[in-house]
């Protein structure tokens, strides 16, 4: 029988260095990033600050202001006049469906994508345990949300560099301040949206581990996502909105007043956290029990 | 094929039993009891802390309201800061509000929702602050002395910002990356009140025209204490004794200290819920940082200037209804007084109009008149006949002839007002 001896080999194995702890995310990774799918979503995240920023160039060209009447995604009356606003109207425009449904894949493909693959076997040979190498698939997968968020908040900042001025920054509030200030507050936006994904990576890993199907896991992920976009919109539905997880996504816009209003901010952060904590349990409990046929 | 199987705890594949499969599904079972406990702690927390949040009314000295009322009136805090809640819920259909209240075409904004795309084309504050006539809304304050106010309607990424200092108004809509301008009328209240519009909604000026509609024909009392934002409060009731009101009972939450105003509910004689409850969720008496109060356009922005007079005809008497949004509305005539306070006008534009068509032409009614028909209910008397509109608070009827009586009053008091 090739049933893997895992507690004896671990009882053997001498202390391990902290290093060691550390490889296993590192391949785990390295199996999220050098995936083609992978650098192919990040292109496309990467894209989304050139198309927006292109076309308020464009429709402000004969001098008229973007977004007339406040129309459009957030902040894009004030990309013409700060290229730093870019940031904040890309994130603002990709965090509704482009950013967690690249999450989503990630996260879906991340155990059931390895089982439909016949790798997850093999991975389990490893003297790791179940428990650990889950922790690393979460890990890497939250390290795919903040290189998700910030290679579209780099972009931003490089398209908006190049084609708009940039210099002090007038909040939202009405309260201008230093670009260096806007710069680190940009910097927090981008770690309130990453934070942001949390939930929504939680809720793919759990999905992921219910089948050995890495398409069904994505699909139900990213279906899972659009279900509880739509039930937030909904007037009549108010009662669950503030349990769902995309429910304070906007709130990172808070940072942006001044002073920062953080009740949304932090409701977000404890919601994502919730969710973390149910689904992430919920995907152990499934993980470490269930049998690997593939 | 040979399957991977959880390894905890089992010895090889000869412990392959019966006895060793019924323990791995307990396992399983107090496995999957994880994330069931962690939703039912989370659920359990979010349920304790709302119980803990709205018991515990703290013990304080009893006080007479006639002494409440004193330490409202002497109530010298100059400085504050803070998060206020504001819930109107007036049962306004959403799209014919301007209509039903014979409205000028600020009225009909509200009707649009902050969500509407084309919400906040309009700068100028008496626009934006009849969106608050619906809905709930977060708002900011800061006030230091009385020429340093700052007020903001928390949008959803997005800022209203009403910014006073000294004789500067300034008005910042970051949506549309708009300024409006205006200068202070210095006239007005003495040069030392903000201007009406400037804290419109805040608990502390719903309280202040609530107190001044005070006399004989109000019972106060005071009802306990509360907490509200963290700090005690006493609770003041008044109740209208006339039976023509539609106001059920206005409570107001003092602060223990220093006699802020905290908290203001305004409860319809129908029952239900609060048709405006403005609450502070947050509040501090410190002073606030200095620069809260410094507004300069920012770059790129749009800046449209407004003369001051504009403020002139915002109809501020007649109770706390009228909190609903009048704008401008010139040529108004207020008949009785406090609480069952009649405001009488001619009917803007094509309300009256239509009415009239509606009521001539029979069945063969226009559009207007058979949307009229729709919402509100034909009505006649020695005044002749008309429509009668109704909300959860404010009654409104329009007559044929273009006239229009608006009250926090009953159907039959403004048919009687229409009739002498």
């Amino acid at each position: 029988m090739s049933q893997a001896e895992v507690t004896t080999a671990a009882a053997a194995r001498p202390a391990p260095s902290p290093l060691w702890a550390l490889s296993l995310f590192r391949s785990e990774a390295g199996t999220v990033f050098r995936r083609w799918r992978t650098i192919a979503l990040l292109g496309v995240l990467a894209a989304v600050p050139v198309l927006v920023g292109i076309a308020v160039k464009m429709e402000t060209s004969d001098g008229g202001a973007a977004g007339h009447g406040g129309g459009g995604p957030a902040f894009i009356s004030q990309v013409t006049n700060n290229g730093l606003f870019l940031v904040f109207t890309s994130l603002a425009a990709t965090l509704p469906f482009f950013l967690p449904m690249a999450v989503g894949v990630v996260a879906g493909d991340s155990v059931a994508g390895e089982a439909s693959s016949g790798t997850l076997r093999y991975l389990l040979v490893a003297p790791a345990g179940r428990t650990r190498l889950l922790l690393a698939k979460f890990t890497a997968t939250f390290a795919f949300c903040c290189a998700a968020t910030l290679t579209v908040a780099a972009s931003a900042l490089a398209v908006g560099a190049l084609l708009f001025p940039l210099g002090d920054v007038t909040l939202i509030s009405g309260v201008t301040v230093s670009f260096g200030e806007g710069l680190l507050r940009a910097l927090a936006v981008a770690g309130a949206v990453a934070l942001s994904l949390v939930g929504i990576a939680a809720l793919g890993l759990f999905v992921s581990t219910l089948t050995n199907s890495g398409i069904a896991a994505m699909a139900t992920t990213v279906g899972l996502l659009i279900t509880a976009q739509i039930v937030d919109q909904f007037p009549q539905l108010h009662a669950v909105q503030p349990y769902l997880f995309p429910h304070y996504w906007l709130s990172f816009a808070d940072l942006l007043r001044a002073p920062v209003y953080w009740d949304q901010l932090l409701d977000n952060l404890g919601l994502q956290a919730l969710y973390a904590a149910v689904f992430g349990s919920a995907a152990w409990a499934r993980f470490t029990s269930k049998d690997v046929t593939a | 094929m040979a399957r991977i199987e959880p390894t905890h705890g089992t010895d090889g594949a000869a412990d392959a039993g019966e006895g060793a499969r019924r323990a791995r599904g307990r396992r399983k079972a107090v496995r999957y009891a994880v994330p069931v406990a962690v939703a039912g702690v989370a659920a359990a927390s979010i349920g304790i802390g709302t119980a803990l949040a709205s018991s515990g009314d703290p013990d304080l000295p009893k006080i007479s309201a006639q002494d409440l009322i004193a330490k409202m009136a002497k109530s010298d805090a100059q400085q504050l800061s803070g998060t206020v809640k504001v819930t109107t819920d007036l049962g306004l259909p959403s799209v014919p509000s301007g209509l039903s209240l014979g409205d000028a075409p600020a009225g009909g904004k509200a009707g649009h929702g902050s969500g509407g795309k084309d919400a906040g084309a309009d700068t100028s504050p008496q626009a934006k602050l009849t969106e608050l006539a619906s809905g709930t809304h977060t708002l900011r304050v800061a006030a230091d002395g009385p020429d340093k106010q700052r007020l903001s309607i928390v949008e959803r990424a997005a800022e209203y910002s009403l910014i006073r200092n000294g004789d500067q108004v300034w008005a910042y809509d970051s949506k549309s990356n708009t300024v409006h301008h205006s200068t202070a009328p210095k006239d007005v209240h003495g040069g030392k009140e903000a201007p009406q519009e400037l804290r419109g909604a805040s608990p502390q000026e719903l309280a202040k025209k609530t107190l001044a509609a005070v006399d004989d024909s109000t019972s106060v009392t005071v009802d306990g204490t509360a907490k509200v934002a963290g700090r005690d409060a006493y609770q003041l009731v008044l109740k209208p004794k006339a039976a023509e009101t539609t106001v059920g009972a206005v409570r107001i939450a003092v602060d223990a200290k220093n006699g802020v105003p905290l908290k203001f509910t305004l409860s319809p004689k129908g029952g239900g819920k609060a048709v405006v409850d403005a609450a502070f969720t947050k509040v501090d008496f410190g002073k606030p940082a200095a620069d809260t109060f410094d507004f300069k356009p920012p770059k790129g922005a749009k800046v449209t200037e407004d003369k001051a007079d504009g403020k002139a005809g915002k109809g501020h008497e007649g109770g706390p209804g009228k909190d609903a949004g009048a704008p401008d509305l010139s040529g108004m005539n207020v008949l009785g007084k406090s609480w069952t306070s009649i405001a009488e006008l001619k009917a803007p534009g094509g309300v009256g109009s239509g009415a009239g068509a509606g009521a001539k032409g029979g069945k063969d009614a226009g559009p207007a008149g058979a949307l009229l028909d729709s919402l509100g209910s034909k009505v006649s008397g020695s005044f002749g006949s008309g429509h009668v509109f109704s909300t959860r608070l404010v009654n409104a009827l329009v007559t044929d002839d273009g006239k229009v009586y608006v009250g926090a009053v009953t159907k039959d008091a403004l048919i009687k007002a229409a009739s002498k």
